[in-house]
């Protein structure tokens, strides 16, 4: 399965794609939504998932977010919101946008990890042995 | 056995150097409990003889066990996934078409802060074949202070982070300050009392469900055999019994059966065993 990063913070991105490469994700990376548009457009199969920072320059999550579900040959694709926004009606705006899942920074490994769980995009994770 | 004071002392300041968390005296049931799985897996009989061990030998993996063990939250909403699908796609239909009386009662024993019984009670409210059902849920845990929590149904953004879908976050929560409350009416869903698994459970009445997962690895062969058969004696005879990943009723209440469930499993009294339980 592959997965794009969506994030202007590089230290984000490799924490974020760490979890994703560790869960048996291929990482293709972006620094804003306007490249991570032009990363899908590259692409010859979509990916399986797009974790997406809020606030970024050129063009933001909500936009990019906007901008895929728009697209049905993007259809697909599983959008997780990944941000330090969390204002219920930030949460309400992106789920209403097209987001699949929201998850707020900080956050652990295991957080990301149960989300893809419960989404369909990994095993289930046990949170403790 | 309880802690020594120098294995917990050792687990101090272990814990401090390697994570800043600081462990407080008095905090020795804390320790005993995230680390006795952990010494069972070791063979060890009791907390104690496992921490010496631990720092008798110097493994830097075994240290980091100890370290994980007490500073990793131990529960999270729709914890494991599996039981939750099960209980949406095969139990909750299976109630729905037997219980004419059109009333459900289930049970989280050990519910800690109350993430279990709330998902319970969010997979319930959103079974469209359980409209206009009665459904009872009963939470119960040794401790006062996290049934407090529980009652309060106020939890951090770290703890909502865990394992709650952002859509169920918003529909059953309102942010309050830095802080997420559970709405009114989940919360009265949900009945949160004090209970000893180690006393008597009839007071709470029959249950459909119980949930006991992740409770009786911290008990001993016999303590297991007993809670085993005292569950059975308040669970309806065709009733559901969900335990945790790593625990099995064989070998300790054989007229407990295993059913698998999608990709997980529930227990149940067998066919033969029913008929005697009055219900």
């Amino acid at each position: 399965m592959r997965a794009l990063v969506v994030d202007d913070s590089r230290a984000m991105r490799r924490i974020v794609g760490g979890v994703l490469a560790s869960s048996g994700f291929e990482v293709l990376q972006a620094g804003d939504g306007r490249e991570a548009l032009d990363v899908l457009e590259t692409q010859p199969e979509p990916p399986q998932l797009a974790c997406v920072d809020w606030n970024m320059p050129v063009m933001d999550g909500l936009t990019f977010i906007t901008r895929v579900r728009r697209r049905s040959e993007w259809r697909g694709i599983t959008l997780m919101m990944v941000t330090t926004e969390s204002e219920q009606e930030r949460i309400v705006r992106a789920l209403a946008a097209g987001a699949h899942e929201y998850l707020t920074k900080p956050f652990e490994a295991d957080d990301l990890r149960q989300k893809l769980a419960f989404l369909g995009l990994l095993p289930d994770v046990p949170v403790e042995a | 056995m309880s802690l020594g004071a120098r294995e917990f002392d050792f687990v101090r300041d272990l814990v401090r150097t390697e994570s800043a968390i600081v462990l407080d005296a008095g905090k020795e049931y804390l320790v005993e409990s995230r680390l006795l799985p952990l010494a069972r897996a070791a063979g060890h009989p009791d907390v104690t003889s496992y921490v010496a061990e631990v720092a008798l030998r110097r493994q830097p993996r075994s240290r980091t066990a100890v370290v994980e063990a007490l500073t990793t939250n131990e529960t999270s909403w729709f914890r494991d996934n599996d039981p939750f699908t099960a209980l949406r796609t095969t139990v909750l239909p299976a109630l729905a078409e037997t219980r004419t009386r059109r009333s459900i009662r289930i049970w989280c024993a050990a519910c800690s802060t109350g993430q279990e019984p709330y998902s319970v009670a969010m997979t319930v409210l959103d079974s469209p074949l359980l409209a206009g059902f009665d459904v009872t849920i009963v939470a119960t845990d040794l401790s006062e202070e996290v049934l407090a929590k529980g009652r309060r149904g106020e939890y951090s953004q770290l703890e909502v982070n865990r394992g709650l879908p952002a859509s169920l976050l918003v529909r059953h929560f309102t942010r309050e300050g830095l802080s997420w409350r559970i709405s009114p009416q989940l919360r009265s869903r949900v009945d949160f009392k004090q209970l000893n698994l180690l006393r008597p459970y009839t007071s709470l009445g029959r249950f459909d469900i119980v949930f006991m997962r992740n409770v009786l690895i911290y008990f001993d062969q016999a303590t297991k055999q007993d809670i085993l058969r005292r569950v059975r004696q308040v669970t309806a005879p065709d009733g559901y019994l969900f335990l945790g990943a790593a625990e099995m009723t064989r070998g300790l209440d054989d007229k407990w059966e295993r059913e698998p469930a999608g990709r997980s499993a529930l227990y149940r009294v067998r066919e033969e065993d029913r008929s005697c339980v009055p219900w």
